[in-house]
């Protein structure tokens, strides 16, 4: 897998709030298909690392490519890496002023400019993918929050995106709710999406992860196949944190 | 009525909050009404009512026919609209250069708020219809609309940035994150967001700025004051007249917040329709 062409690659991240350091010297790859889950104590940088792969955040130096293009290389359309990347936020973000098929039918027609009756196919296509189709004409505050984050997941995948990043999907969700999102996640693991998840879910890192990064600091501080991770964890701030997580 | 306790809705409705309030309202308007016709009385001031009709309408050997008054509030709500349209774009263009993180930009934006926001409106009439009217060959109907337009065009920009700034900024990145551009996000995703906190600030601003445009009779721009100083200087009956006047703006005013009012709860209750 590692010599395949990565769908992301960062080259030594740094980033910067002001004078302070988010993100230093930050570097990994994830190749097509690939599966990694960052975990990591809360400002330790997770956010801002998956904030600056679709440039939500622009970063303050190295280098970062996606698809191949390089960002902030002056001529890379930002449009373009965003449609090739989905994102899914802790706080879902749906529009509120639109019903569920609208959120999603959005971005296929302004941004992909395809026919209406297209993509309306193609949401029906993903909201049936996550097993809430018969809420199409609702509004997301008729929504609970796990069919919500099913939606926002639904919403990004109909971009058609190469890759998939989730910052903390379930963090805000009740707990009976958690099992609904991550099994669709585990679905689109299933059939081949890359995707970098900033998860705490531990199970769900076991089951799905090929590889698990854990940061503290800004920096990765341990970067190892999830097997090992779990096993042998390198570092004594890697394996308090999990000793951490683990016991809840 | 519509109720005024909405909630997340930090501004206050410039509509009437109910019926106790317009109920005072009424009694404060008869009150005033009583003295004036008290002062009236004991000044032996000669009543003429009866004159007053004609010059909103008049039915003559041609018809139907709009009086001078009616025809006055015409233009008035014609140089209104024309301003506010302009307020409206100029806005725009300023809010969005306060918002952008152009440094050029934002100074401009910031000068051009200073000065107007810092002006008496009269004095930026004199200005627009002396000094600028005879550099630019502007006539005083374009001083006129100009000088309004950018009156108001600060008070609107500032409506347009805190209503942008209402929308919770996670809608701006999922927009982006799907690829959208800036012009996309805003006029699909904010602006629609941003429309019930932007209507009842900008029914305000409307209505504020029929009623300043009244000022403009001062350069003799033709609208609903400029008719009734003329009315009064042909006919003397200026009790009559300016009450008169004093109603029609009234009855404007209030129609329009009724027809904000209207709809700021389609506005509300969109994204709640089942
Ligand atoms: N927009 C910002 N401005 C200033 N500091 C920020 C900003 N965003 C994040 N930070 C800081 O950067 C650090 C990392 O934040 P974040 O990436 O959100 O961490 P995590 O997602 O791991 O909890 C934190 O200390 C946070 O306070
Ligand atoms: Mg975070």
């Amino acid at each position: 897998m590692a010599d395949c062409d990565p769908v992301i690659e960062l080259r030594n991240v740094d980033k910067f709030y002001g004078d302070f350091q988010a993100l230093a010297n930050v570097s990994m790859r994830l190749a097509p298909s690939e599966r990694v889950v960052i975990c990591g104590p809360s400002g330790s940088g997770k956010s801002t690392l998956v904030r600056c792969v679709n440039r939500l955040e622009e970063h303050s130096a190295g280098r970062i490519f996606v698809g191949g293009e390089e960002l902030g290389a002056g001529k890379t359309n930002i449009r373009w890496v965003r449609m090739k990347v989905g994102m899914v936020f802790q706080q879902f973000n749906l529009f509120p002023h639109l019903s569920v098929l609208e959120n999603l039918t959005i971005g296929p027609i302004r941004v992909r400019k395809l026919a209406k009756s297209r993509a309306i196919e193609l949401a029906r296509e993903y909201l049936a993918r996550v097993d809430i189709l018969d809420q199409a004409e609702k509004y997301p505050a008729q929504l609970s929050g796990g069919q919500q984050q099913r939606v926002a997941i639904a919403r990004a995948l109909c971009m058609e995106p190469s890759v998939m990043l989730f910052d903390e999907p379930t963090s805000a969700l009740d707990p009976e709710m958690i099992n609904e999102v991550l099994a669709v996640m585990a679905d689109l693991a299933q059939s081949g999406m890359a995707m970098i998840c900033v998860t705490h879910e531990m199970g769900f890192a076991r089951r799905v992860a090929d590889r698990m990064i854990f940061m503290d600091g800004g920096e990765i501080i341990e970067s190892a196949p999830a097997e090992r991770f779990f096993s042998h964890p390198q570092s004594e701030r890697c394996r308090r944190f999990l000793d951490q997580v683990l016991e809840r | 009525m519509p109720s005024s306790a909405r909630p997340g809705c930090r501004i206050p409705l410039p509509t009437a909050s109910g019926a106790a309030s317009v109920g005072l309202y009424l009694l404060l308007v008869c009150l005033v009404l009583a003295l004036a016709l008290n002062g009236a009385e004991a000044m032996g001031y000669n009543w003429q009512w009866y004159r007053v009709p004609e010059y909103l309408f008049a039915f003559t050997d041609d018809g139907f026919q709009w009086g001078e008054i009616a025809l006055g509030l015409g233009a008035t709500l014609k140089l209104s609209l024309q301003s506010f349209v302009l307020a409206l774009g100029l806005g725009a263009v300023v809010a969005l250069l306060r918002m952008s993180n152009l440094v050029v930009g934002n100074a401009i934006a910031l000068a051009f708020l200073e000065i107007v926001r810092n002006l008496p409106l009269l004095i930026l009439l004199y200005l627009f219809y002396y000094v600028l009217g005879p550099i630019f060959a502007l006539d005083r109907y374009a001083a006129a609309v100009l000088c309004l337009g950018v009156y108001h065009a600060a008070l609107v920009s500032e409506i347009l940035r805190a209503g942008v700034g209402s929308v919770d900024g996670g809608q701006l990145e999922a927009a982006r994150s799907v690829g959208m551009s800036s012009a996309q996000a805003y006029r699909h995703i904010v602006l629609p967001q941003a429309m019930k906190f932007l209507l009842p600030p900008m029914t305000g601003e409307a209505a504020h700025l029929i009623k300043s445009s009244a000022i403009v009779s001062v350069i003799a721009v033709v609208e609903m004051t400029t008719v009734g100083r003329n009315i009064i200087a042909d006919t003397y009956m200026s009790f009559e007249i300016w009450f008169t006047i004093a109603a029609v703006y009234l009855l404007v005013i209030l129609v329009l917040s009724l027809a904000a009012a209207r709809m700021e709860q389609r506005y509300a209750t969109a994204g709640r329709r089942k």
